[in-house]
């Protein structure tokens, strides 16, 4: 397994890595890396790196380390060791060719899941330090080309996609009418001012997933919620900005998100299934424009729904399966592999998330055997990234949302 | 050997236990108000409800996931922890020297307790140079720096076993002893040694995040 995975490394082309890399001089890293340690790292940096007692008890958390027959170079401090310590033990003073591995380790070796801080004794926190090493790269501009691009969307258009103006209303007016051939009343209410709920979900539903918005409309409208979507910017809850270490356009995003939840007057924000979104706009986004806490409550959507069928508002018609726990399970599960913007990556790290989360096939196996059919992946990386191992690893398990499980067992007007 | 065994007991134990106090307080005020002057953000997040569940859980030996995986190790890590903590609080011979400079005592340890405690910390350090020196994942991330404050931890008890049984020179092992001792309390602020000053906040604050951000457990 080794082998092969160590040609892989100096095999990847990313044109954002190498031309950036080219235009690099060692003044320009030293200058960034110093700037960027100085005035926007403080006491967590330090401290993390000073407690640190060199253990390794954090390397069994991480699923990269794991998938890769226990290679120290993918453990979190391991990551840790060939990025952020010699930066700061070298002052600044690394090579081009330093960077490009460090690019790579820490847009596409880590999905920043947090899980090797539940594994540190001392609860340092890995990934926090490894978006340090993200917003270097960002301000040496030498991001992978994917998710820098949807960076530049996010920048440009207020979502991740590139949808138009115009694509997106159209793109509604498009599931409403579908919708309409199952439920004649049903609406997609856009510009509702005073609505109870404003639903944003991320650009890739208009763009490839259309019927997400269709199932949502018809779990809101049988549920008799009061409920809106905005017309213009605003909708996408999405952000790879954050992930690229690019705060600023993070903040940008975030504060449109929430303007528009203002503008709308609507009481709550619901969103649709995703994992990141919910980080950025409850936890990175929202800290970033100096909310705490998110100025509006943010529901999502599996909240959403587990109380619409606790409030009886959506009945059950028929049992759908039996549950079964995967092992390990709830917060202790592994990653999908494709979150922390690996999956945005594209296609030049396709392997890397594939070759790097062989436990999560193992697993998924093995509750298979016990009986599984279906994989429940309520967050579109998630399902994407899950999607690349099953079939990767010839798994033979159907991905769906909660929202497509909901849509088929549901009691809905005749 | 008699005036070296007075300096490194009489001028030098002040200046470590200075250095010690000191420097712990300094490291700790630095941490604060660096916090206060760059990451503000880290008090709003700080619960106490969170910290003190996350702390609980891992100063519990089995208490978490990890602890659970790794026995051999937590077995280990604990006992030594613990011996080398109480064993030169609680030592006879040291409370007697309490007692002689100025008047204080407290209660102590029966020796033979002592001497295995001594040597429960002494094979805990010779289990984690072998861990470091063997398991990939370890070695991988070790340093020069790793080596040293694991010798500046083992040399007092070592000298110290070699102190109570009388073996080799007495009045050498002695001064090494106490010179041992001078060295480690000095170092703990200014080496990684500071984990032991630190790992209460750094826990504190992934507790709270994982608590009350996440409402997730960190364990």
């Amino acid at each position: 397994m080794a082998e092969p995975l160590k040609k892989e490394k100096t095999k990847v082309v990313d044109e954002g890595i190498d031309v950036g890399i080219s235009r690099l001089t060692e003044e320009k890293i030293e200058s960034v890396i110093n700037t960027v340690l100085e005035t926007e790292t403080g006491a967590r940096l330090k401290i993390y790196v000073e407690t640190c007692i060199h253990c390794g008890l954090c390397s069994e958390a991480c699923h990269y380390y794991l998938s890769h027959d226990k290679d120290p170079h993918y453990s979190p401090v391991g990551k840790i060791k060939q990025t952020i310590w010699e930066m700061i033990k070298k002052r600044g003073r690394v090579s081009p060719e330093f960077i490009r591995r460090a690019a790579i380790i820490a847009q596409t070796e880590c999905n920043m899941c947090k899980r090797c801080a539940q594994y540190c004794p001392f609860g340092i926190d890995i990934a926090y330090m490894l978006s340090v090493v993200r917003r270097i790269i960002h301000k040496l501009g030498v991001t992978p080309l994917y998710i820098q691009d949807t960076a530049h969307s996010h920048s440009v258009t207020m979502n991740q996609m590139w949808v138009k103006g115009d694509e997106w209303p159209d793109t509604l007016q498009w599931q409403e009418e579908e919708a309409q051939a199952e439920i004649p009343d049903l609406r997609i209410p856009l510009e509702k001012e005073g609505a109870d709920i404003m639903y944003s979900v991320i650009a890739p539903e208009p763009k490839f997933q259309a019927q997400l918005i269709y199932q949502a409309a018809v779990i809101m409208h049988v549920a008799g919620v009061n409920w809106t979507m905005p017309a213009s910017v605003g909708w996408d809850n999405s952000d790879m900005a954050m992930f690229t270490g690019d705060n600023e356009v993070m903040g940008r995003l975030k504060r449109a998100h929430f303007e528009t939840a203002a503008r709308l007057k609507v009481k709550k924000i619901v969103m649709g299934e995703c994992g990141h979104a919910f980080r950025s706009v409850y936890d990175m986004g929202n800290r970033w424009l100096g909310w705490s806490m998110p100025p509006f409550t943010i529901v999502h959507a599996i909240e959403f729904y587990y109380d619409l069928i606790k409030d009886g508002r959506i009945k059950i018609a028929k049992k759908y399966k039996t549950v079964i726990e995967m092992h390990p399970n709830r917060e202790h599960n592994y990653c999908c592999c494709a979150g922390g913007g690996v999956i945005n990556t594209g296609p030049p790290f396709k392997m890397t998330r594939i070759l790097g989360n062989r436990v999560k096939a193992e697993q998924l196996f093995e509750t298979k055997t016990k009986g599984a059919e279906v994989l429940v992946a309520p967050c579109h990386n998630c399902h994407s990234g899950l999607h690349d191992i099953v079939h990767h690893y010839e798994i033979g398990l159907d991905i769906k949302f909660f929202g497509d499980i909901i849509y088929e067992v549901m009691e809905k007007p005749e | 050997m008699h005036s070296f065994y007075n300096f490194v007991s009489g001028p030098l134990a002040w200046i470590a236990f200075i250095l010690f106090f000191g420097g712990s307080t300094y490291r700790i005020v630095r941490m604060l108000m660096l916090v206060n002057e760059k990451e503000k953000f880290i008090f709003t997040y700080m619960s106490w409800r969170y910290s003190l569940r996350s702390i609980f859980h891992w100063i519990i030996p089995f208490a978490t996931v990890n602890w659970r995986r790794q026995p051999v190790l937590t077995v280990v890590t604990f006992a030594f922890h613990i011996c080398l903590m109480a064993t030169p609080i609680f030592l006879l011979s040291h409370v007697v020297l309490w007692d002689e400079a100025f008047s204080i005592s407290w209660w102590t340890l029966p020796d033979a307790m002592a001497d295995v405690m001594t040597v429960i910390v002494i094979l805990g350090a010779v289990y984690f140079l072998v861990r470091r020196l063997t398991l990939p994942e370890v070695k991988f991330v070790t340093s020069g720096s790793d080596f040293v404050i694991l010798a500046i931890v083992a040399a007092p008890f070592v000298t110290g076993f070699f102190a109570y049984h009388q073996w080799l020179s007495y009045p050498l092992i002695m001064c090494l002893h106490v010179l041992a001792g001078d060295i480690m309390l000095a170092a703990i602020p200014f080496t990684r040694l500071s984990h032991m000053l630190f790992s209460p906040f750094t826990r504190a604050y992934m507790g709270s995040e994982f608590g009350k951000v996440r409402h997730a457990r960190d364990w």
